[in-house]
């Protein structure tokens, strides 16, 4: 199963490396990752994907909490939570699918960030599913490029599961 | 007053007590070599090799208890350390390894002597540095300290740049530390604890299974406790050997691969298993699937990471061995109404038949010299008051089998790792922890030659270091597995040189005996053990064909053991691939 991991860690170099290679010295693997500082910038936070079956998860879990610069270890999949990822996208549409390629993007809530001639560069921000839903949509008319930010989470307030 | 990163750094060794360093010199660390030279509350140990070092410092923290500290130029003195260090992390054992680095400036262009040891050894330390700030030095170390000795201990490594150790700071040495993202937990759980209790109660065919956690808590006294309490039989891993004695009645010796019949036997048959301070290595579970297929199991560790990571269990409890023990065993004798003997007889005999169905046993000869039976020789000559340190192959499977260990931190050996070339340096190092006590290397031929270098060590600092090389001329554990399972072809496990060792000994300035019959197994012994007070080379030329048996194959449940077929005295013909 698919689990969503946050790291609450110190904000050093190495610690990436560490985490990292936690990850593949032991055969886990990863998704996504995504790093930023925290509002205290001795901190950063991360957010890991990673699948695998309970035993590995809890190993997972297990060898994050282990590392000395990890502080703290949450599987948000456990809590009531929100995902978002962030993917740039650039649309190589024929003219005659512009008009539909800005419709889309309207119902997604997409943002036109730039565009030349022949190409539109769209961010859409959103849970897995609507991403893989434009994605998806955008198949067919033509993508040139993609790049993805991976998934951050945070846990919702007051609301248990 | 600002004083130097070197003079930090030997300030804060003195701080955590420390009296020896394990290390060699080179051009980044000159300052602190420098800083040595006329040092009298410290010494340093000059090895002949970056990984002696290490293994001196590992063998003087298990010997001990204390951590091992050392001290080794950048680049190569640091590469050569990590098998080292590798070894002390498999087996949890304490050591701050103090490697030189280029000047931060340089780090990163490839400069000469440079590796990224931080980034080699971030796998194999509990927890690694690169400092950067002399004013970060002293804290550093001191976390070092901690984080070395405490929780699950194990290696941390402090990589200095040259340039920190010329600049200056005042040194402010932190009497007590928080470590935010470090918090081991000590005490188990009230409620598992009780669990556990009611499960052994219900128990009829319990076995306790101790591992070298039992050691490192020193939690010997609670386990023989438990133990005689409950009456539950112990057998104890490599890393645990000497927790719990092997002359006790209750004692199964070790489990595993070439454990004991009865103690495989046990663990199959057992209703319960009460694994103290192990993490199931696939050495001791063999066909993890078919591992002690009847019993619950109970998992006390104090790393979290060690339960669950192997096979199932029922009751988990985080916490320090010693700590969880003498709750447990409040909470049982509140409890307990003296039922246990009846509760266990049955399971008791049981037990004991296994034992005399098939003790450990070997065919003997008064023709040539059988390997077990020097360590035969070894044990009763000593009375078991020696520390014992092995190599790593068959020597070691002998030494853990026909030695009897009674007490902790007698018995040191490369268990995880299984690191040839460790028990030299380590009987160094042990013998540094006690000088005045018999420490006794059993070697073979192959793994002696893999830090033989050590000699010089062991000669200049006058530790009379005892060497019993088993030789015969192969590797032979892989050679058994040859034999065994490969139709007999030997490849490359021949070593068609081998040295004359009491010549080298000689060489060295110290003893070298040899025996190749069996009648001068015991007046060598004799001699090299008590007569003679420098380090000696014990050449024991023994019979090539003797294999470790039970043996237990790679991948198969450990009641399926091989055993050795009584056989007549014949020697095989040797078959060499070349």
């Amino acid at each position: 199963m698919r689990h969503t991991i946050t790291l609450f860690v110190e904000n050093k170099f190495g610690v990436l490396s560490r985490v990292s290679g936690l990850f593949s010295g032991r055969g886990y693997n990863i998704e996504s990752l995504s790093v930023g500082e925290t509002i205290d910038p001795k901190y950063a936070q991360m957010t890991i994907v990673t699948s695998g079956d309970d035993l590995i998860i809890e190993q997972i879990n297990k060898q994050l909490n282990k590392l000395i610069d990890v502080i703290k270890v949450t599987d948000v999949t456990e809590f009531e939570h929100v995902e978002r990822e962030m993917i740039l996208i650039k649309i190589t549409p024929k003219p005659e699918k512009k008009a539909e390629v800005l419709n889309l993007a309207g119902i997604f809530r997409g943002r036109i960030i730039d565009s030349s001639e022949n190409t539109y560069t769209i961010e859409i921000t959103g849970d897995e599913k609507k991403i893989e839903a434009f994605i998806g949509l955008m198949k067919p008319i033509g993508i040139k490029e993609l790049v993805r930010t991976g998934k951050v989470a945070i846990l919702r307030e007051g609301i248990k599961k | 007053m600002k004083i130097t990163g070197a003079e930090i750094l030997i300030e804060s060794l003195k701080k955590e007590g420390v009296k020896y360093i394990f290390g060699y010199p080179g051009g980044v660390v000159l300052n602190i070599f420098d800083m040595l030279y006329e040092e009298k509350d410290i010494n340093l140990i000059l090895t002949r090799h970056e990984q002696g070092a290490v293994h001196a410092a590992d063998g003087y923290a298990r010997a001990s208890g204390k951590p091992g500290v050392v001290l080794v130029t950048s680049g190569p003195g640091a590469t050569n350390t990590v098998t080292g260090i590798a070894t002390a992390a498999m087996d949890s054992i304490p050591l701050v390894v103090i490697t030189g680095q280029v000047p931060t400036m340089l780090i990163g262009n490839d400069a000469f002597q440079e590796a990224d040891i931080v980034g080699i050894t971030r796998p194999c330390t509990k927890h690694n540095y690169l400092v950067k700030d002399v004013n970060e030095l002293a804290r550093t170390i001191k976390e070092a300290f901690i984080i070395a000795t405490s929780g699950r201990p194990g290696p941390v490594l402090i990589d200095l740049p040259k340039d920190v150790t010329v600049g200056k700071a005042e040194f402010v040495w932190p009497e007590k530390l928080d470590i935010e993202g470090y918090k081991p937990k000590y005490e188990g759980n009230k409620w598992m604890i009780s669990q556990a209790a009611g499960m052994i109660e219900k128990s009829k065919k319990a076995v306790i299974v101790a591992g070298g956690g039992v050691v490192i808590s020193a939690a010997h006294k609670e386990l023989k406790e438990l133990a005689e309490m409950a009456q539950i039989p112990v057998t104890t891993t490599l890393m645990g050997i000497g927790c719990f004695p092997e002359t006790h009645k209750l004692s199964l010796g070790m489990p595993g691969m070439h454990g004991t019949y009865y103690a495989n036997k046990a663990i199959q048959e057992a209703d319960l298993l009460i694994a103290l301070g192990m993490r199931f290595d696939d050495r001791v579970t063999g066909k993890v699937d078919a591992f002690a297929p009847n019993a619950s199991i109970i998992h006390v560790d104090i790393d979290p990471t060690s339960i669950r990571k192997n096979v199932r269990v029922d009751v988990p409890i985080v916490g320090d061995v010693k700590k969880v023990l003498s709750v447990l065993n409040k909470v049982l004798k509140t409890e307990s109404k003296g039922q246990w003997t009846q509760v266990r007889k049955a399971w008791l005999n049981q037990v004991e038949q296994w034992k005399k169905e098939r003790p450990l046993s070997y065919t003997k000869s008064d023709q040539v010299i059988k390997p077990q039976f020097v360590v035969e020789k070894i044990y009763e000559l000593t009375r078991g008051d020696a520390i014992i340190t092995t190599e790593v192959g068959q020597n070691q499977m002998w030494a853990a089998q026909f030695y009897k260990y009674d007490k902790p931190r007698t018995f040191i050996s490369s268990g995880g790792l299984g690191t040839m070339g460790f028990g030299f340096p380590a009987a160094i190092g042990a013998q540094f922890a006690f000088p005045d006590k018999l420490v006794i290397d059993i070697a073979g031929d192959g793994s002696i030659q893999m830090n033989i270098q050590e000699l010089a060590t062991a000669v200049l600092n006058k530790l009379p270091v005892k060497v019993a090389i088993l030789n015969n001329g192969f590797l032979g554990m892989v050679r058994q597995w040859q034999e065994l399972f490969f139709g007999e072809r030997y490849s490359h496990t021949q070593l068609d040189i081998v040295p004359d060792f009491v010549k080298v000994a000689e060489s060295y300035q110290a003893a070298g005996l040899r025996a190749t019959k069996p009648s001068e197994v015991e007046p060598v012994l004799k001699e090299g053990l008590f007569k003679i007070k420098k380090p000696v080379f014990m050449d024991f030329q023994v019979d090539w064909t003797e294999k470790v048996f039970p043996m237990v194959p790679a991948g198969a449940p450990i009641d399926h053991m091989l055993f050795d077929e009584p056989r007549e005295e014949k020697q095989k013909k040797l078959k060499v691939v070349k």
